[in-house]
């Protein structure tokens, strides 16, 4: 796979708070970088860590996965699972040679637009900074 | 064989502006599966539904794309454009190439272009996978619940059963009333509050079609929107109503007085008590903790210490023997189809606020306590008297934003109504005696309300209400007098004014129990305790639960006029919801293939809303299913699911790998 100096970044926004977190980036116009791709997902907790493997085994650089604070779940406590499955996880890239920096969870709300993009911002400078992956398959 | 069809929309120059659609459309046409791409100015005007509902016909599509604004904004109308033309609406997908492409990425515009394709791409392997949906049919419960009996409560009560809906008005007091009923006059009228507030009270203690639960409190909730069951605890009176006459001889013959809540302790009730003399139902209430039988009765259980005299004057007083010693709490279950939550507010505790010396100086009050003095119905008879020593106020210094306005305590919000209550309480002062002066320290007038102007300016004009900007740093007695130590921020100048009454207008927060209420209910709550509406603008009285509507102040500070128009709302909202046959519920739950479970119910364990439940199969084997009437559609579930027997409608595993994977091919 060619080397890319742009990293590539999937985001997977749970559909009450982050998703609508990025829509209000877009009302408010609020700029970000355009690496990242955005999948809805119902709730956090609805991300299996077979989705974010596959994204790593693909070849993206980095995974975002958002949902709503700790407390504010529309589905009462599904971030919960979120927050200590991909903690988890993130030991696990560690152990398959994936720096697991390339891995983030964060908390967005609905009116956090200015949030949405920094996080994103952020994550991409941060990726940048990694530089691309060594074991990209 | 998917026959895709992908709608590229313009968006005016929303889209267009940045994104180059005629590449977009190229690109699309060669993805695989799609055999139709067009694009249009406005997809989701007229013309644009229509020419979705004719490209389906025409080129047999059975599956559609639309790449657009967010799916937050436009998926409905345009599963419902689909439906039109004979397809499942559940074979749609929206590819959000405005907010989350176009409008955020405009200064790149060949990024944004790229970044469109692939956008559509995901959607369009998204939609290659998607299966069509059935919603379901479920029947709901032609009843609502009010929980809180004030003034936002009783007019969605009273509006929810006028539609003829049977209606529950559950309140924790013993009284209805809420808040409202302890004013004296209410701005900017100067309507006497009782005299407005009182004939609804009665009004919903007498409707056919409503049952007042005082002295109550909501338990437990289980169940979905249209079919709540809920628990209700209805504790003791200890008094049957429908023997007493409220004849008042019971509470006049109490020996034991203990300072009244109602009047903001500046006056004493006895221990069986009726909150004020308009009370909602108007029966006394026996409060357990302070009444000498019970603590008789407590001491012959456990006898040490002094024995306390039996009591009982009021059961051997009362003519009609009301008094029933043999009442006990009770839990109701009732079922619900809509559920109002009308908690409303409580005053800031200005305890904290050391410099102000509320609680260490007896003259120092709150704006309620005030109402409570001006009321004719008040512990003073509606006479003005210093606590301290019952003396008539000449000088009066009014301190706003007592817990509003000031991050010190946590409170960064305006609450609203101190602005205007101050303005009402220095102009009845002056009715009451013209020889009061007023002086209010304020920070900002806010005055935003039909007449509200106005009537702050009759305060200053008509009344002699002297307005001084700025803060008080310290109040300290001197003689008879508090000494208010502050500065006029106008003329930049320290102030000092000797006063015989200082009123802190002390703002709204939650009511208690708000946030645990909301726990109970399942709905979000800010860091204040305030409710939280699914939408501010849009939704100001939905929240995020279906079939849970909010009214009043327990949402944010509001005055009377907006919790009235809120309670309004809210019961629309609830007999709009009460008015259908059945209810159709989302497809968009999960399912367990019974093949593949291996009855860990890790499922069951994840699950928030309880909808996994055993099922015993043919074969003896226990297996996982889900109630689907109970089922949210998060999808917690699924990916707790470790032999993959559970995936979820609309969001199945196998569309969001193909989401992924997409994007390399």
């Amino acid at each position: 796979m060619a080397v890319d100096a742009e990293p590539r970044i999937v985001g997977f926004l749970c559909n009450w708070c982050s998703y609508a977190g990025a829509d209000l980036a877009g009302t408010s116009r609020m700029a970000y970088p355009p690496n990242i791709r955005i999948i809805r997902v119902p709730c956090s907790g609805r991300v299996d860590p077979l989705f974010v493997a596959k994204c790593f085994e693909q070849g993206v650089d980095g995974v975002l996965v958002a949902g709503c604070h700790p407390g504010d779940c529309h589905y009462v406590q599904g971030n919960y699972f979120a927050r200590r499955r991909f903690n988890l996880m993130g030991r696990f890239l560690d152990y398959l040679g994936i720096e697991k920096e390339r891995l983030r969870l964060e908390w967005v709300s609905a009116s956090e637009g200015k949030r949405f993009a920094t996080a994103v911002s952020d994550f991409t400078q941060a990726l940048k900074k990694l530089g691309p992956r060594t074991n990209p398959t | 064989m998917a026959r895709i069809g992908v709608f590229v929309c313009h968006c005016g120059t929303n889209i267009a502006g940045v994104v180059n659609i005629q590449k977009v459309v190229e690109a699309v046409q060669l993805l695989p599966g799609v055999v139709y791409v067009a694009d249009e100015r406005y997809t989701c005007s007229d013309v644009g539904q229509t020419s979705i509902t004719q490209a389906i016909k025409e080129h047999q599509l059975n599956r559609l794309v639309v790449a657009a604004c967010s799916p937050r904004m436009h998926e409905a109308t345009f599963r419902q454009a689909v439906a039109r033309a004979g397809l499942n609406p559940y074979l749609l997908e929206i590819a959000n190439i405005r907010e989350q492409c176009s409008w955020v990425h405009s200064k790149e515009k060949e990024e944004a272009t790229e970044k469109a394709i692939e956008l559509i791409k995901m959607a369009v392997a998204k939609v290659s996978r998607d299966e069509p949906l059935f919603p379901r049919k479920v029947g709901l419960t032609k009843r609502a619940l009010v929980i809180g009996g004030g003034i936002a409560g009783i007019q969605a009560a009273l509006d929810i059963a006028s539609a003829g809906i049977e209606t529950v008005l559950v309140e924790r007091e013993p009284t209805i009333g809420g808040r409202m009923a302890q004013l004296d006059k209410t701005f900017p009228t100067l309507d006497c509050s009782s005299c407005i507030l009182t004939p609804k009270m009665v009004e919903a203690s007498h409707h056919p079609n409503i049952r007042l639960m005082t002295y109550s409190e909501v338990k437990a909730v289980r169940g979905f929107v249209g079919n709540f069951e809920v628990d209700i605890l209805k504790r003791a009176r200890k008094v049957d109503e429908s023997k007493c006459t409220s004849c008042g001889i019971c509470w006049q013959k109490c020996p034991e007085k203990v300072p009244a809540e109602f009047d903001r302790e500046l006056g004493k009730r006895s221990a069986i008590y009726l909150s004020f003399p308009q009370a909602v139902p108007n029966k006394p209430v026996i409060d357990l903790p302070h009444c000498r039988y019970i603590k008789f009765q407590e001491w012959q259980k456990n006898p040490q210490g002094k024995k306390p005299m039996e009591c009982r004057i009021c059961e051997k007083l009362c003519p009609p023997q009301a008094v029933d010693w043999s009442q006990q709490d009770e839990m109701v279950t009732e079922k619900f189809g809509a559920i109002v939550v009308a908690t409303g507010f409580q005053t800031f505790d200005p305890t904290g606020y050391g410099e102000y010396g509320y609680g260490r100086y007896p003259d120092v009050i709150t704006g309620l306590e005030m109402e409570r003095m001006l009321s004719a119905s008040g512990p003073t008879g509606g006479e003005v008297r210093r606590p301290s020593d019952g003396e008539h106020p000449k000088t009066v210094v009014f301190i706003s934003c007592v817990g509003s306005r000031d991050e010190k305590v946590g409170r960064p919000y305006c609450s609203k109504i101190c602005c205007m209550y101050m303005a009402k309480q220095s102009i009845m002062l002056k009715e009451h005696d013209p020889e009061i002066q007023s002086y209010i320290f304020y920070i900002d007038i806010r005055a935003a309300g039909k007449g509200y102007e106005e009537f702050s300016r009759r305060a200053q004009e008509e009344a002699g209400t002297l307005y001084l900007r700025g803060r008080i740093s310290q109040i300290y007695r001197q003689g008879g007098k508090l000494m208010v130590m502050g500065e006029d921020s106008l003329i930049g100048r320290q102030v000092e004014i000797a006063a015989d009454l200082v009123v802190l207008a002390a703002g709204v927060e939650p009511a208690t129990g708000a946030k645990e209420l909301a726990q109970t209910l399942h709905i979000s709550y800010d860091q204040y305790g305030f409710m939280n509406e699914a939408h501010p603008k849009l939704k100001p009285v939905e929240t995020n639960t279906d079939g849970i509507y909010l009214a009043g102040a327990c949402v944010s500070p509001k005055d009377i006029p907006d919790a009235v128009a809120n309670g309004g709302a809210a019961a629309a909202k609830a007999m709009g919801l009460l008015s259908q046959e059945s209810l159709v519920t989302d497809p968009m739950v999960a399912s367990v293939d019974p093949m593949k479970c291996i009855s860990c119910f890790m499922c069951q364990e994840v699950c928030p809303f309880h909808a996994v439940d055993k099922q015993k199969l043919r074969d003896g084997r226990e297996v996982a299913v889900i109630n689907e009437s109970l089922c949210k559609g998060c999808g917690l579930c699924v990916a707790s699911c470790r032999p993959g027997a559970i995936n979820l409608r609309g969001f199945t595993n196998q569309q969001l790998l193909e989401e992924v994977t997409s994007l390399w091919r």
